[in-house]
């Protein structure tokens, strides 16, 4: 009689689970939050072809970590999804939490049905009047999806970016500000010996879904623009970050920290 | 399959298939009855659906101007004296119509899916010859409808991205039934009243001229379209009616606010005040 090997439902779930983040916590990351015009999104991606952030409809954008397959497979559905539905409704009535909740459904439906689950996590963000009304849903692997308060880290080491987040995050943050922060964030994971890393224009994928913009709101940020607001956050940081900046940097004129 | 979504609240299986950036064949393999021209029609709707009529467009230095009277005809009924018939396309180009109201509203709507669709799949703008490809393809895919009486016919016009330097970036083109797709130089018109119009433009059209003349231009070629076409709606200064203009250039497509229209169309009138045939 064959051998029948029997593996407890926790143990599968456990292991997927482990193989899913495995994969995920290898990736650079994403930030995703709420600033005074609007929500940004920047991404450590040198590419600039293969997008991390993406526009899905008017008032909403797509951004991920992880395997670039899945999660380009999981944004052409959603633009599918959000297409499909403001053609057959209104445009109006395409939402982030109808998109969030189809996302959740398939990456469920995905994770304990097949035998690999997706490795990505990604975040449904939709612009609303003012920064209370922004939606920013974060979905991972298993399907699971939380309604995130202002800002969504993403991708490797996700909880020590999310940290720097916590302490400089305020809805009122201009864009110049926003991106600082942004950045800070960012570089404060990965560096040799726990040092914050120095990040430039081309390592970046920056883009917002403006507040004010009628019709389709999002919009990227690239070139000398992008360059001129990174290059501006390396010298002047975020309000209460607590990296110093890089030692060749001038000093800064408010009292920062010291490492 | 309406909403989109299957019965356990999942995305459906289609739209997770790599493959096609295009709506249209995404509607076709999901929801084919949504798409304008495959349904089976009774004989005889024809005279019971409304018709738009006189679209007018022409290029100036710098991009292309496209503007569409108000009035839908039912044989001899008014249905509408407000229809607008000249539709932003994408952010590049504009579209009008002429022909079958209701097939020709739900084309645009479902051609301007099409091109943003495109864009946000791709991540990137369909060509100018591209976009006026497309809709050719959906206008024969109307044909079946268009040979019983139920035709679309629409103008196309846009700011052409790649043109070369020096040369004119405002570009038209044409359609016919069959879904025949022409490029037009300089000027052109479609509708019942397009022989009208397409006679004034002739005597009036100036090379090198600019965005504003040129709005005067379709102006008066839309009045001479009203003048001498009955299912083409002239100017309707007491309840404040004025045609629909969309200009086209290197900022983008945006529509004339209805007070500049105003303006222009009550330059006209005083003309013809003095000179009836302009």
């Amino acid at each position: 009689m064959a051998m029948q090997f029997y593996a407890s439902p926790e143990q599968v779930m456990r292991d997927r689970s482990e193989y899913a983040r495995k994969g995920i916590s290898r990736g650079r990351s994403v930030v995703v939050f709420s600033y005074e015009g609007g929500v940004l999104f920047v991404a450590e991606n040198p590419s600039n072809a293969l997008h991390k952030v993406s526009e899905i409809y008017d008032r909403i954008a797509f951004a991920a970590v992880g395997k670039y397959n899945e999660f380009e497979n999981l944004r052409v559905a959603g633009v599918r999804l959000a297409d499909m539905r403001g053609y057959s409704y209104d445009r109006r009535d395409v939402t982030a939490r109808g998109l969030a909740n189809a996302y959740a459904q398939t990456l469920g439906a995905i994770f304990t049905e097949q035998s690999k689950p997706y490795e990505v996590e990604i975040c449904v963000a939709q612009v609303g009047a003012s920064a209370e009304e922004d939606e920013l849903y974060r979905l991972t692997y298993d399907g699971s999806v939380g309604d995130e308060p202002g800002y969504v880290a993403m991708g490797g080491q996700s909880e020590a970016i999310a940290t720097v987040l916590r302490k400089g995050h305020r809805t009122e943050l201009g864009l110049a500000d926003a991106i600082a922060l942004a950045v800070s964030a960012l570089a404060s994971v990965g560096g040799e010996n726990g040092q914050p890393r120095t990040l430039t224009a081309p390592q970046l994928e920056v883009a917002v879904l403006e507040r004010t913009r009628p019709g389709r709101a999002f919009r990227r940020i690239v070139g000398a623009r992008l360059d001129e607001l990174v290059t501006s956050a390396g010298t002047t940081p975020a309000e209460d970050a607590t990296e110093a900046p890089p030692a060749t940097e001038p000093t800064p004129p408010a009292a920062g920290g010291e490492s | 399959m309406a909403a989109g979504l299957e019965r356990s609240g999942r995305l459906p299986q289609a739209y997770l298939t790599p493959g096609s950036s295009s709506f249209t064949e995404l509607l076709a393999a999901t929801a084919p009855e949504m798409l304008p021209g495959r349904r089976a029609l009774p004989p005889g709707v024809a005279d019971l659906a409304p018709h738009g009529t006189t679209i007018v467009a022409a290029t100036f230095d710098g991009g292309v101007v496209m503007a569409g009277d108000r009035r839908a005809t039912m044989g001899n009924i008014i249905a509408s004296r407000d229809m607008q018939k000249v539709y932003p396309a994408d952010a590049y180009s504009c579209v009008g119509i002429a022909g079958t109201a209701g097939i020709a509203i739900e084309m645009v709507r479902l051609y301007s899916v099409e091109l943003e669709h495109y864009e946000k799949i791709e991540g990137a703008v369909l060509s100018l010859a591209g976009k006026a490809n497309r809709l050719s393809s959906m206008i024969r895919g109307n044909l079946g409808a268009a040979m019983q009486g139920l035709a679309v016919v629409p103008l196309f016009a846009g700011f052409d991205l790649d043109a070369p330097v020096g040369s004119s970036a405002g570009r038209i083109f044409s359609y016919d039934v069959t879904g025949g797709c022409y490029e037009e130089k300089q000027f052109h018109s479609v509708g019942s009243g397009s022989l009208f119009a397409k006679s004034a433009m002739k005597k009036r059209y100036r090379d090198g001229s600019t965005a504003e003349d040129t709005v005067r231009l379709l102006a008066e070629a839309l009045y001479d379209a009203a003048d001498d076409d009955s299912a083409t709606g002239g100017p309707d200064m007491t309840r404040g009616i004025y045609p629909v203009v969309m200009v086209v250039d290197a900022d983008g497509v945006r529509r004339l606010p209805d007070e500049e229209v105003a303006a222009v169309v009550a330059t006209v009138v005083e003309g013809r005040m003095v000179n009836p045939g302009g």
